[in-house]
């Protein structure tokens, strides 16, 4: 995991420093009018960006030893401030995205497998391949629409979620009636590929000899079902989620400027069009970092599940 | 999905090719539905400019978010451009980003996957170090790194959604090429004295095809959904060329009462066209790879 993460740092310093411009040359220059190279240079020297890219990498690494890890070329403000204001927003749609999706999932996944090649069966493959093929963004787009349009329709009054982000615990129904709509946006394709990947899991495992002994002494369909196979397909779908946990937050980018949420995702998009690369370079090391701990959780909980798998 | 008939029929070559077909559609019909879409979006490329009916580029302030009727049939945006018009343009768009991403980008993973597993070693630790660092990004956030360094418009969005791509790509392969390494015919040719890379683009490379190509048809539909959102964002593709990420921008909320058919159609478009290289990915594997048949 560490070496990675040392790759992962190295990689994303450099690449940002790659091509010639700047956070200096964005906001000086990007006004259009004339500007004096001598106060660029004065910009770069007060942000750090003139020493030597060696000096600027050591400070970077060191950052994270001292928990100093700069302050936003754009705002001036503390990078760990400006994240922390937007974090509680964007992991808790992950977190409800992730509830969504397996609540979905686990059930369309185990009928589709135990009525397999019935109209159920079509039914729920058709929705989980349009769910990985729709963007979350056009979804979240129509989401809003259907909201628009339908509160029109019905109450005569469009009605549209708040904008401004309330913490669950001071406004429950406000944070929920904000966030439950970008939640399921994100978490239909998330819950699509879970369902696919069950479907299969689960199937595979009805196969086995044993699932086959337990009907042949006559044991019920059901407990078959939830005792034997369901949790024996459990791996490979919590693989799936572990993953695409972590890919979340890439997706959160595109729905949080559907859903105008001020989280990280948008933070990174807006850091990005800055070339704030203070801030773009803690971003992405967060969201490394977070699917990096993801995997490691996820091996975890396997051992736990599955008494064969030791981690020497 | 019903059992395929693995077993090849000489008789199957002689019959006529409409009878093919229709064996084709009877035993995959998702993948021939696939097949349709890629079909479809291949001729709207090609014949784009006879086809559709008014310049995509052409802004009119009379026909100004004018809805669907016969003269418009998608309807038109807010600079009066028709909207059926940019959506077959925008198909161009869609399939040269996403083909030429895919193609450069499982290519590369081929190569660096077959070399990797050929050399092993200390060059396979490195390059499988590597790739797990690029792995740990998320899809999505690696292609912005990328345009963050590069800046926005066409070729650079492709170079960076075809980053991502190589290692995925490279994974996969190296392991079907370390299967064909231990096969005695790659012994052979090396006793034979041929050079390291003769033996990998020559014996190793063109038994590693079947994954290679199964990656190459999922990569174009995500690499399609991916420059759709990078547009979206405002970092892909850039006005007036007709994309179909960038006809969504702007919003739901702006025309959801006054025109809905703006953000509708487009989205549609996308979905339809990552939908059908999805099946036709689909297929493809049960054909070429049985083993990995989707059950």
């Amino acid at each position: 995991m560490l070496p990675t993460l040392v790759g992962a740092a190295i990689l994303v310093f450099f690449l940002l420093r790659a091509i010639p411009g700047d956070v200096c040359e964005v906001r000086l220059a990007g006004s259009g009018l004339y500007v004096d190279e001598a106060e660029i240079e004065l910009c770069r020297e007060k942000l750090g960006l003139a020493k030597p890219l060696i000096a600027q990498f050591f400070d970077f690494i060191t950052g994270y030893f001292t928990w100093d890890l700069g302050d936003s070329m754009w705002t001036g403000k503390p990078v760990t401030e400006e994240i922390g204001i937007r974090f509680p927003l964007s992991l808790q749609v992950a977190i409800m995205a992730t509830v969504v999706a397996v609540v979905f999932a686990i059930p369309l996944g185990a009928i589709s497998a135990i009525k397999q090649d019935t109209w159920i069966d079509y039914a729920v493959r058709t929705f989980s391949i349009a769910g990985i093929a729709m963007p979350s963004f056009w979804l979240g787009i129509l989401i809003i629409l259907g909201l628009l349009i339908g509160t029109q329709h019905f109450f005569g009054t469009p009605w549209m979620p708040p904008i401004d982000y309330v913490p669950l615990y001071e406004d429950p129904l406000r944070n929920l009636s904000q966030l439950i709509w970008p939640a399921v946006a994100t978490g239909y394709r998330y819950s699509a590929v879970a369902t696919r990947m069950t479907r299969s899991a689960l199937l595979e495992v009805l196969r086995e000899d044993y699932i086959r002994t337990a009907r042949a002494k006559g044991m019920i369909e059901k407990i078959i079902i939830n005792r034997h196979a369901l949790k024996n397909s459990m791996l490979p779908v919590l693989t799936i989620i572990g993953i695409e946990f972590a890919f979340l937050m890439g997706g959160l980018v595109v729905t949080e400027q559907v859903f105008n949420l001020n989280g990280i995702g948008k933070l990174f998009v807006e850091s990005v069009q800055a070339q704030d690369f203070a801030m773009t370079q803690q971003l992405v090391m967060l969201v490394v970092l977070i699917a990096l701990l993801t995997n490691f959780v996820v091996d975890l909980i396997y051992a736990w599940l599955d008494p064969r798998i030791r981690y020497g | 999905m019903a059992a395929i008939d693995q077993t090849i029929d000489i008789g199957d070559l002689q019959k006529p090719w409409y009878a093919r077909l229709f064996e084709m559609v009877r035993h995959q019909p998702l993948g021939s539905a696939g097949a349709l879409v890629v079909l479809l979006m291949v001729l709207a490329t090609i014949f784009a400019n006879f086809i559709s009916p008014y310049d995509p580029e052409a802004a009119s302030w009379k026909h100004q978010l004018s809805p669907p009727d016969a003269n418009f049939w998608l309807g038109t945006d807010a600079f009066g451009r028709d909207i059926l018009t940019r959506i077959i343009f925008g198909a161009r768009t869609a399939l040269f980003v996403g083909f030429t991403a895919a193609f450069v980008g499982a290519t590369s993973g081929l190569v660096l996957g077959v070399a990797s597993a050929y050399f092993g070693g200390r060059f396979d630790i490195i390059v499988q170090r590597l790739v797990d660092i690029v792995m740990a990004f998320p899809l999505i956030v690696l292609a912005l790194a990328v345009v963050a360094t590069l800046g926005a418009g066409t070729v650079n969005v492709i170079i960076a959604i075809t980053i991502p791509f190589i290692p995925q790509c490279a994974r996969v392969v190296r392991s079907s090429a370390l299967a064909i390494r231990e096969i005695p015919y790659v012994d052979a040719a090396r006793a034979l004295g041929f050079g390291h890379f003769r033996i990998i683009m020559r014996h190793m490379v063109p038994n590693v095809m079947a994954p290679y190509l199964i990656m190459l048809t999922t990569f174009v539909g995500q690499a399609i959904l991916l420059e759709a959102s990078l547009s979206y964002l405002g970092m892909g593709v850039q006005e007036p060329t007709p994309a179909w990420g960038l006809m969504l921008q702007g919003g739901a909320e702006e025309f959801a009462e006054s025109a809905p058919w703006v953000p509708i159609f487009p989205g549609l478009a996308i979905t339809l066209a990552v939908f059908g290289f999805n099946l036709f990915g689909d297929a493809l594997r049960d054909v070429l790879d049985p083993r990995l048949r989707s059950r």
